[in-house]
């Protein structure tokens, strides 16, 4: 069975069809590329699968349960995490701070209005372990507006990785980032690689194809081809479009 | 309220240095108020606005939500304490706690409504509130008066069972008055730096991304505006047994207007401490500045604009730029200022 599965997915705005009708089946441990023009519709799949926008046809499945049109706090509650293509941190916490907001026990605790919330040594230590793991160790007091821009896009993932998720999901992770960043984050994801079912759309190809167990590339509305990174070289439509280039 | 790394200890304390140093100062002004040239009634309208204040921030600067029609609450808080005294049982526990539930009540309602808007659209919600519940106030006559008020509001006397204190003269009153003002002002600290208190700034800074964190965006917008709306209404209780009587005009949209100015020149958006700065600016200036001069508000009114325009962060915000840059001489003193208790530990 899939961890994720998305079927048959078709979204409109007003009368543009962004997607017409996407199909996707990621296994457990599962690292899977998403690649496709600029406009093809990548975020809005990710906007789908994490419930920001309801699709108007087209199924979600989470483990096997329909999770459908849930809000976005539902899906959460799940299981999919996910990063932002344009970064939106709560800018003025700590980045400790941004990831403590991100940790499951934190959540549960949310309407807890009679403790203090720096209190807690127990989440500071969570959050401390999880930036340590994006090498943000040394950094959980400084306000994340405050971050170098790689810092930021580290700490984008640490708050992922802190809500210990079923399915992540990366939108241009390495976007930005430098090539020693872009290394760091191969680095990571690559130690990630087979615990985590991890979707990521990326344009840095050589990233994707040196990482990716399977690749979907998305045009047209649809998914046009589909395989390994080895497959997806060979494809036809894939050596002639531009995104053959990179590979 | 920045959640600045030196306010990491204050923000785990249920009373801090700063606390302290307020109420001790505030339980010195009945000794010397008079000698001014002022009165402890002021203090007592302080107080009260301070909390309430307090209460309105919540909404405002914790939660980054423009509520405009905030008096509602307040002055919801005022009748309900009234009715309750005059037509229900005349016990001021009772009555205070029925100030505190029907307002909270109200919040309730019109957070039902408006909670899934933001920006100018929630800011439009809430003032249609305001003057729906204002003119409420004002038509219905037979039940509160008109505008004419609700009068003949009596303190009732603090009755702990074994023993009980008159609360009809001033000081006394304005003793009690400080005590609540304490313990809320305990509350809303530990509130606002609670998980919860978190939650809620971090909607502030950005509801997408709370929500994709698994946060019901909605819940605490509606929740953080209900509970904003009971200590209003709790504080419009006290304002009800301070004047004796309680009156439609704090609810006008006019006097919601108060509320957000106070909160705005005293720093509400950056401080805890701003709101109650604004409050005591605000009525002093009244006091002080309107007995020269029937046109206070003018001034008042310039003071608003030119902290808009210049120190957006408000007077708690300027003394804490100003603090900043004088910290380094302050730590070569080592010396730990009433300047810095006030403002520095109070972020
Ligand atoms: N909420 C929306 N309302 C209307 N149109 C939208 C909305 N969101 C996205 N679109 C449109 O849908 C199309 C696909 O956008 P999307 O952001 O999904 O593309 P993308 O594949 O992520 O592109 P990029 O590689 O540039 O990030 C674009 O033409 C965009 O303008
Ligand atoms: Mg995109």
């Amino acid at each position: 069975m899939s961890m994720l599965e998305a079927a048959g997915v078709h979204v409109r705005f007003g009368d543009r069809v962004v997607l017409e009708s996407v199909d996707l089946a990621v296994a457990e441990g599962e690292f899977h590329g998403v690649m496709g023009p600029n406009g093809a519709g990548k975020t809005t799949f990710f906007n789908v699968l994490t419930g920001r926008v309801k699709p108007s046809r087209g199924k979600i499945r989470l483990g096997g349960e329909d999770v459908t049109g849930l809000s976005p706090h539902r899906i959460a509650n799940k299981g999919i995490a996910r990063s932002f293509q344009i970064m939106t941190l709560f800018d003025e916490f700590s980045a400790r701070d941004n990831v403590m907001m991100g940790l499951p026990e934190f959540r549960a605790r949310g309407l807890d209005i009679a403790r203090a919330a720096a209190g807690d040594r127990r989440f500071a230590e969570q959050a401390s372990d999880a930036l340590a793991a994006v090498g943000l160790a040394d950094k959980g007091d400084v306000r994340a507006k405050d971050l170098s821009y790689g810092d930021r896009r580290a700490l984008e993932i640490a708050v992922a990785l802190a809500q210990a998720p079923r399915v992540l999901c990366l939108d241009e992770p390495t976007s930005g980032l430098g090539s020693d960043g872009v290394q760091r984050l191969a680095t990571l994801v690559a130690r990630l690689k087979g615990k985590l079912t991890i979707v990521a759309i990326e344009h840095d190809m050589e990233f994707l194809f040196s990482l990716a167990d399977r690749i979907s590339v998305i045009h047209w509305g649809q998914v046009v081809a589909r395989g390994t990174p080895h497959e997806l070289q060979q494809n036809e439509w894939v050596r002639r479009s531009n995104l053959g280039k990179f590979a | 309220m920045i959640v600045g790394s030196n306010s990491s200890s204050d923000a785990a304390r249920l009373v801090t240095p700063t606390m302290l140093v307020l109420w001790l100062v505030l339980a010195t002004v009945p000794l010397w108020i008079t000698r001014i040239g002022l009165y402890p009634y002021l203090g007592i309208e302080i107080l009260i606005w301070s909390l309430y204040a307090l209460a309105f921030n919540l909404v405002l600067g914790r939660a980054g939500l423009p509520s405009f029609g905030h008096g509602a609450y307040f002055g919801i808080g005022a009748y309900s304490f009234g009715l309750c005294q005059l037509d229900i049982v005349a016990n001021l526990w009772i009555c205070l706690a029925a100030a505190a539930v029907v307002a909270g009540l109200a919040g309730v309602l019109v957070a039902m409504f408006i909670s899934h808007r933001r920006g100018i659209y929630y800011a439009f919600m809430t003032i249609a509130f305001g003057q729906i519940f204002w003119t409420l106030a004002i038509k219905s006559h037979r039940i509160t008066g008109g505008e004419d008020g609700l009068l003949k509001i009596k303190r009732l006397p603090a009755d702990f069972g074994l023993v009980s204190f008159d609360l009809t003269d001033n000081v006394a009153f304005y003793y009690f008055v400080l005590a609540v003002f304490a313990v809320g002002v305990a509350a809303l600290w530990r509130l606002v730096h609670s998980p919860y208190g978190r939650v809620v700034a971090a909607i502030r800074q950005s509801e997408v991304r709370a929500a994709h964190l698994g946060y019901n965006v909605w819940l605490y917008k509606a929740s953080v505006f209900a509970l904003s709306a009971a200590v209003s209404g709790f504080a419009g209780g006290l304002f009800a047994m301070a004047q004796l009587a309680a009156f439609p005009d704090v609810m006008s949209l006019h006097q919601s207007g108060y509320v957000v100015m106070m909160t705005l020149v005293g720093g509400g958006l950056v401080s805890f401490w701003g709101p109650v700065i604004g409050v005591f600016l605000f009525l002093t200036a009244r006091d002080v500045i309107g007995a020269l001069t029937n046109a206070w508000m003018l001034y008042f009114g310039l003071l608003f604009i030119a902290i808009v325009l210049f120190r957006p962060e408000g007077i708690a915000g300027a003394l804490s730029a100003a603090m900043q840059r004088h910290s380094l001489n302050a730590l070569r003193r080592r010396g730990t200022s009433a300047m810095r208790l006030l403002v520095g530990g109070g972020r």
